[in-house]
């Protein structure tokens, strides 16, 4: 173990530069969220991933957004356990029938000021199983949605910009 | 409780050797197909729970219940089919209980009844489908005692995972049972492939279970290919074992730096996904794709590398090799974690055999059985590599049949470089003619079954997928008896089971 530690220390992080914020979706999350955004959380945000019937590809890439060439936590961006605690939910998957009522009690159980991502083309516009009788549809026909991010799935820096445009749109004035 | 056929329930096990006889010919995917009474259906079903050969998959297309068995030591390979009689047959989870939560799945999707089958209860159908709306509540299996209480968890969880419930009964820390209720992703994949053009079929099987979309693909491939009678160009065969060999690597890598992050040592699991990192990269500069997906297609290839290509994937073996050598060498030298992982979610090996248990699950417990050397298939009966085997079947065991396979699968892909010889890397189809094939693939968890069936104009007329993980669940609840609550995060991860692959 204290050699891992020793070449940590030597190599130095392994922490990339950070995207730029999309800037189309900055600029549609400010319109989209008007006098919402003025509810100031800083520049930090709690967010609680919910997989609503997901083939489990974009909560890969959810997962290597804590990596440590992503390092998610340095924006402010922490993944949380519930979503008592959440000011993000980030949805993915095509709701499935069987997802749908988990997916709006965890809305409902999630405080205001709230915002929904959607990401990934099936939480997007259900993707390839567009037309499956099993699902409900896009997230946004089950709760509303504030921002996109599509891709199938979405790489680590398409989440990345997008959630950044999150925090960009909600905390400026 | 359906009536059962108090005189078909006694019929002797039958060994799917001795019925090969009634078997016609052995068909160009290396399966035969044998047509079933209800007497040769029974006897089958009580012979896999004789121990006499393995359950491979259960599923209803056509108006018929097909069986999938095999029997590696007398190297044969049969889909066994039954024509239902009023949507009905007789249960096989009634003799062979691994069989159970397939049945269930079964009469949820296709209404097919299983006679006799002893668990009613619905799998896939939780009440809330449009126009199949019913009482929604689920009958937990009774757990009996002194001081018991339960624990619900899911279908939400607090880690980035997938949904599912997971129902614990415990005495204090202790476990008395565990009973997991799936289905929560289900999206109807095989009602939508039903009549979809090959090309959209493909896409929909890369999509089972995000995580295994190489094998998914490879599967569907394989199967269409043994429909069809589609030649693949030998330079694609390569590259497909090359990125079959990849996505094992980058998931068994992960798995361990989760499974040491679950014993509280965060440390490994930074150094395992900076690992699963540059493989992703690595495969999306050659593949174009992160994970690869849609990658591999009936008939070769999307893309090819060329030699700067394998001149990089050999740099990223040294590079995963170099890195993960440290890892090994942390865990096994830390008794903290293995403090943690030592005796912790232990299954019986009875029971890997009795569920014909694949992958790490099942060769942690001692049960040698990996498709690629089973039943070898293109590109693995060119290459040689061990099954690595354990015999303690725990935590501990099942981390270190993934590093062993690390070592086999870089090793893999090496030879494949070394074979890669020039030419295309996709066939264009041959005339579409009706047919049925079926693939058994490793993937990164086990054995991956796929069925395919192909009308007219290149249309899929069913689709099937048994995911490995379909008999390694049952094994998870099993395994965690008698442990205590805080170590389950440890034996799930240990598992990693697939909940979008079993929920269809």
């Amino acid at each position: 173990m204290h050699i891992l530690l020793l070449d940590a220390l030597l190599k130095g992080p392994a922490t990339e530069r950070a995207p730029s914020p999309d800037e189309a979706a900055v600029a549609d999350l400010a319109r989209a969220l008007g006098n919402r955004a003025s509810a100031r959380l800083g520049r930090s945000l709690a967010i609680r991933e919910v997989d609503a019937g997901s083939c489990n590809a974009c909560e890969l890439e959810i997962h290597a957004l804590g990596n440590p060439v992503y390092d998610v936590e340095r924006f402010g961006l922490k993944f949380v356990a519930s979503p008592r605690h959440a000011d993000v939910l980030l949805v993915t998957g095509p709701v499935s029938w069987n997802m749908r009522e988990g997916l709006e009690r965890t809305y409902a159980a999630t405080p205001d000021p709230k915002w929904v991502v959607a990401a990934g083309d099936c939480a997007v516009g259900c993707g390839v199983f567009a037309e499956s009788r099993a699902c409900a549809g896009a997230v946004a026909k089950i709760i509303p949605v504030d921002l996109v991010i599509p891709g199938c799935p979405p790489t680590p820096t398409d989440l990345l910009k997008g959630l950044l445009a999150l925090v960009e749109g909600t905390t400026r004035p | 409780m359906i009536a059962i056929d108090e005189n078909a329930r006694d019929r002797d096990p039958v060994a799917l050797a001795d019925a090969m006889g009634a078997a016609l010919q052995v068909r160009a995917d290396g399966f035969a197909r044998i047509e079933a009474d209800a007497a040769l259906w029974i006897g089958l079903a009580r012979g896999c729970a004789a121990g006499w050969h393995d359950l491979g998959a259960l599923w209803v297309d056509d108006h018929h219940v097909r069986m999938a068995l095999w029997d590696a030591r007398e190297n044969c390979r049969a889909i066994v089919s039954l024509t239902l009689k009023a949507g009905a047959y007789p249960s096989v989870g009634l003799r062979h209980a691994p069989a159970l939560r397939l049945e269930r799945a079964m009469r949820d999707l296709y209404g097919a009844i299983p006679e006799g089958i002893p668990d009613e209860r619905r799998w896939l159908d939780h009440g809330v489908w449009p126009g199949r709306e019913h009482e929604p509540g689920y009958h937990f299996l009774p757990v009996e005692g002194n001081g018991l209480h339960q624990i619900p968890v899911g279908p939400v969880h607090a880690g980035i995972i997938e949904p599912g419930h997971f129902r614990f009964t415990a005495n204090g820390e202790t476990i008395a049972r565990l009973e997991a209720r799936l289905g929560y992703v289900h999206k109807g994949v095989e009602a939508l492939a039903e009549g979809a053009p090959v090309e959209r079929a493909a896409k929909l099987a890369a999509r089972m279970s995000g995580d295994s979309t190489v094998a998914y693909s490879f599967a569907f491939a394989r199967a269409v290919e043994a429909a069809l009678g589609w030649d693949v160009p030998p330079r694609a065969q390569i590259l497909r074992g090359v990125m079959a060999e990849l996505e094992r690597l980058s998931h068994h890598v992960s798995d361990v730096g989760g499974i040491c992050n679950d014993a509280a040592v965060a440390a490994l699991l930074a150094r395992c996904s900076l690992i699963r990192e540059d493989i992703l990269r690595a495969q999306a500069a050659l593949f174009g794709h992160r994970m690869m997906m849609d990658a591999i297609l009936p008939g070769g290839v999307a893309r090819d590398i060329d030699a700067g290509g394998v001149a990089e994937i050999r740099a990223l073996l040294e590079r995963i090799e170099m890195g993960f050598h440290r890892v090994i060498r942390a865990y096994d030298q830390s008794p903290s974690i293995q403090n943690r992982t030592h005796g912790t979610g232990f299954v019986k090996p009875e029971y890997i055999r009795q569920f014909g248990a694949g992958g790490f699950v099942g060769r942690a417990g001692g049960r040698a059985f990996d498709a690629r050397r089973a039943f070898p298939y293109a590109p693995y009966d060119a290459v040689a590599f061990k099954v690595p085997t354990r015999e303690d079947s725990d935590v501990d065991a099942r981390i270190w049949i993934r590093i062993e396979e690390i070592a086999e699968s870089a090793g893999i892909i090496r030879q494949l470089l070394g074979k890669l010889v020039a030419g295309p890397i996709l066939a264009a189809p041959p005339p579409f003619e009706p047919g049925a094939g079926v693939a058994l693939v490793e993937a990164f968890r086990g054995d991956l079954f796929l069925a395919v069936r192909i009308e007219d104009e290149g249309r899929v007329a069913h689709m099937h997928a048994r995911d490995a993980s379909w008999f390694q669940w049952p094994l998870l609840e099993a395994s965690i008896e008698g442990n205590i609550v805080a170590d389950f995060p440890l034996c799930n991860k240990s598992f990693n089971c697939s909940y979008s692959g079993v929920d269809l």
